[in-house]
């Protein structure tokens, strides 16, 4: 019977989460309803960052590298080859899967400190590449997607992606389908074997388990996910650049996670929302807005190593996933 | 018929044998002790058995099979359980769920871990482990939270739910109280009706009460092997232990 | 002009970056050598070594040999002293653990980088060379200043190979470095030469800053580049092995000149960084370490 409570209990939790979300488009005011969406997008690229280094317990430093290759793939075949934009965002997504799956090969095997050195050196060589050829992506200037490439029909539905309304449930589309996966997955006995990776490596292998092919799993299954975050981050807000590629882009995601809570599943949306807001605010009095970034990590390292979901489940809530 | 047999095993660590030679052969269900000094290289032996470490030379056969060249999590599959001497369970999950974790590995060892299975089952298991070590009631506690003793007994629980074929003890009873002691060389006796058990132990006492055969190492290599008996009136034995 | 005198600027352009990058990679090296720890904010200490320069220098403005003279002294212990900090408000109460302290010093690199840009600004700034001079070959004339600054490297990187093999406190470090925890039974006030050397290898990239500004202008910004040199030389000279490191500097910086003029720089970072990962995956000890024992 306990566990049918605690069941009852993480899906009311998740599914009042999503219904909150749902009801929030009807009464933000514009300019937040754009910043919302946009923060629905980054922290499902949050929650991919947080299955490998939360959940599996590898520390990444170049997950820009499959954000961006979701951005690029999806953006740039559309772009030039005008792609119906869910087939784009189907490439964009395998696109990113494939890196995660060739880096993990490699990198894989190394751990600790050596996998956050490699992992950066990568998504660097994948930056300094999208500068390179400079001709297709426009380095750091970018692309803007044309509104046409964003319209188009679906199973009989016509969608503009640049309409404020569709944009904005579609990003909650994908941050929903994101959650549902990750809370499977981590409730799953393959995200039970993570967990076990994450707390103790040899003895997850002496249970029987090959450690590292839930690693490469586990770091596939979080590169697809920020990948189809990139995807959709083109998409509905038009835009592509070699920015999103920059390692920039690798620390916020850490920084999310932290803030939000490792290794939890609502963790990534807490501190993606709080970052973003934190940031823009605090870009409105300052130009080296950035220097937020630098305090809160130096922070959240120091005293609050558990972020806030985190805290809470140690102290309220062993129940929540 | 033999049930796990190494020829020649050997392993040193740069220039140093801790292994040497060993042909050690073990019959289904009997509990085998290894007995020997310090540094005699007992646990590098049932390192080399379950794959923890490779071995510089000689091969092993299990059931048959070569198993030299697998990985530990395949001997695992096939039915080679090893529990650490030094306490190494998940603490910062529950018994519960370090159990889990065998559970769903002998429930999924010869089909993919993605498909279906059953969390009733799962849960009824983890329950019949932990009943088996004494530990049922305390499935929600956070392993790092408990007593040593019942640590060990978690290993051990975590250990029988893989449904070990050869169950790999290294120094259980470290660290136990006398009543500890007692309770799990009952709970051996009732394991080794299904198992066949490989014991590395230090208390004599233990050793004399649970083996069937005594193996005695000493430097690497095997210095005697025989019933209890027989190995308490070896007078080499008697001479590799009183010399140290 | 001809292929020939076209190699002799690159090489003389890579020889300048190889010994700059020699300081800064080597100040790299002994933090992680001697505290297992990669301290990603070591291009900050690079980048306020330069903005110092250009701060003390402005002091002086009819004096650049002078005022050059201030930053060299000056900016090294400016940073040196901000490293202490540092290490006393935030990598020691982390116990140096090698994960979370990679995070906090990415805390750092903004909160240096981003400190700055509040002060000093957005602005690229210029620093008048010390002396200024040219050596004349017969198709270019190439900048006095550049052989100083060679000099200047090549002097610092003697102290240091001297500093770290033949004093007292070098060999401290080298104990330490082998088993901090025996070092500490025999009496080494380890906190203390965790401080001293996590200020060491400040203020070497500190220097290898004030010697390259009045070469490249002085910007927030400017400590990337240097940072993800040293890491690449670091890496492939070998996590342990100062020899490695000086060695690669010099293959790096040269290879890197000498490619630069030739082909786009870019392509020539993307083939390095690549390099570096493979080489950190299947030869973890550099290419120059021995093999893992």
């Amino acid at each position: 019977m306990r566990l049918r409570l605690a069941d009852r209990r993480i899906w009311g939790l998740h599914l009042g989460l999503i219904a909150v979300l749902f009801l929030l488009q009807f009464v933000l005011p514009d300019y937040h309803h754009t910043n919302v969406a946009r923060i629905l997008v980054l922290a499902t690229y949050a929650m991919g960052y947080n299955l490998l280094v939360g959940y599996t317990g590898l520390l990444s430093l170049g997950h820009a590298m499959f954000f961006a290759a979701g951005l690029y793939g999806a953006g740039l075949s559309i772009y030039y080859f005008d792609l119906h934009p869910v087939l784009g965002f189907l490439l964009g997504s395998a696109a990113a899967l494939v890196f995660a799956i060739a880096v993990g090969l490699i990198a894989l095997r190394t751990t600790g400190v050596a996998f956050m050195i490699v992992t950066m050196m990568f998504a660097q060589a994948f930056y300094l590449a999208t500068l390179y050829f400079n001709s297709i992506t426009r380095g750091d200037e970018g692309l803007v997607l044309a509104p046409e490439a964003r319209r188009f029909a679906f199973f009989g539905l016509d969608f503009d992606l640049a309409e404020p309304v569709t944009r904005y449930n579609m990003a909650l589309a994908l941050f929903v389908g994101g959650l549902i996966v990750c809370l499977m997955l981590v409730r799953s006995p393959v995200g039970r074997v993570m967990v076990a990776i994450r707390e103790n490596e040899e003895r997850t292998r002496m249970l029987g388990y090959n450690a590292r092919d839930y690693k490469l799993l586990a770091l596939s299954l979080s590169g697809l996910l920020s990948g189809a975050a990139g995807a959709a981050y083109v998409l509905l807000f038009a835009y592509m650049g070699s920015t999103f590629a920059g390692i920039q882009y690798s620390i916020l995601p850490l920084l999310w996670v932290l803030l939000g809570g490792v290794g939890t599943v609502v963790g990534p949306l807490i501190g993606t929302l709080l970052m973003f807001y934190l940031i823009d605010k605090t870009s409105e009095v300052m130009s080296s807005y950035l220097i937020v970034v630098g305090a809160v990590l130096v922070l959240l390292v120091l005293f609050f190593p558990k972020g806030i979901a985190g805290t809470l489940r140690a102290r309220y809530a062993r129940w929540m996933p | 018929m033999t049930f796990l047999a190494t020829s020649a095993l050997s392993r040193s660590f740069g220039g140093l044998a801790a292994v040497a030679n060993v042909d050690l052969a073990l019959v289904p269900g009997e509990i085998r002790a290894i007995i020997g000094p310090n540094g005699a290289g007992k646990t590098t032996l049932v390192s080399l058995i379950s794959g923890r470490v490779p071995p510089s030379s000689g091969s092993i056969v299990f059931e048959g099979d070569d198993i030299t060249d697998l990985k530990p999590w395949e001997r695992v599959l096939r039915g080679i359980v090893y529990t650490f001497q030094i306490t190494s369970v998940f603490r910062n999950l529950t018994l519960g769920e370090n159990v889990a974790l065998s559970v769903q590995r002998a429930l999924t060892r010869d089909r993919p871990i993605w498909r279906h299975i059953d969390s009733d089952l799962v849960a009824e298991e983890v329950k019949a482990a932990l009943d088996r070590v004494g530990l049922g009631l305390r499935a929600d506690e956070v392993a790092g939270e408990l007593a040593y003793g019942h640590q060990r007994l978690l290993e051990v629980a975590m250990g029988l739910a893989l449904k070990p074929k050869l169950l790999i003890l290294d120094e259980p009873t470290q660290g136990l109280s006398e009543q500890e002691i007692a309770d799990f060389c009952a709970l051996v006796r009732i394991i080794s009706l299904d198992a066949t058990i490989l014991l590395i132990e230090h208390n004599m006492d233990v050793v004399m009460a649970l083996a069937d055969r005594i193996t005695v190492m000493n430097n690497g290599t095997l210095l005697a092997e025989g019933t209890p008996d027989e190995i308490m009136a070896n007078a080499e034995v008697q001479c590799a232990y009183l010399g140290n | 002009m001809d292929l020939g005198p076209h190699l002799l600027l690159a090489l003389l352009e890579g020889t300048v970056a190889a010994f700059v990058l020699a300081v800064t990679a080597l100040g790299l090296s002994l933090v992680f050598g001697v505290m297992r720890i990669v301290n990603v904010a070591h291009g900050e200490f690079f980048m306020l070594g330069a903005v110092l320069a250009w701060f003390l220098t402005s002091l002086l403005p009819e004096m650049p040999f002078w005022g050059f003279m201030l930053a060299i002294v000056g900016a090294p212990l400016v940073v040196g002293m901000i490293a202490v900090m540092a290490d006393a408000l935030v990598l020691r109460r982390l116990n140096y653990e090698p994960e979370a302290t990679i995070v906090a010093t990415i805390g750092l690199l903004y909160i240096l980088q981003q400190a700055v840009l509040t002060i000093y600004g957005p602005d690229a700034r210029p620093v008048v060379a010390p002396i200024s001079f040219r050596v004349q070959f017969p198709w270019f004339g190439y900048s006095g200043y550049k052989f100083i600054a060679i000099g200047a490297a090549a002097l610092l990187l003697l102290a240091a190979w001297y500093g770290v093999t033949r004093t007292k406190f070098g060999l401290i470090m080298r104990a330490t470095q082998f088993d901090r925890e025996t070092a500490q039974a025999f009496g080494v006030p380890v906190k203390l030469v965790y401080a001293a050397v996590f200020a060491l290898g400040a203020m070497l990239a500190a220097l290898a800053g004030v010697l390259i500004v009045p070469l490249q202008q002085a910007h927030y910004l400017m400590g990337l580049d240097p940072l993800l040199l040293s890491f690449i030389v670091v890496i492939i000279g070998g996590l342990d092995s100062l020899k490695g490191t000086i060695l690669a500097a010099f293959i790096i910086g040269i290879s890197d000149g000498i490619i630069s003029v030739f082909f786009s720089p870019t392509l020539a970072k993307i083939i390095a960084t690549l390099a570096v990962a493979l080489v950190l995956v299947f030869r973890p000890n550099g290419l120059f370490g021995g093999r893992s024992r």
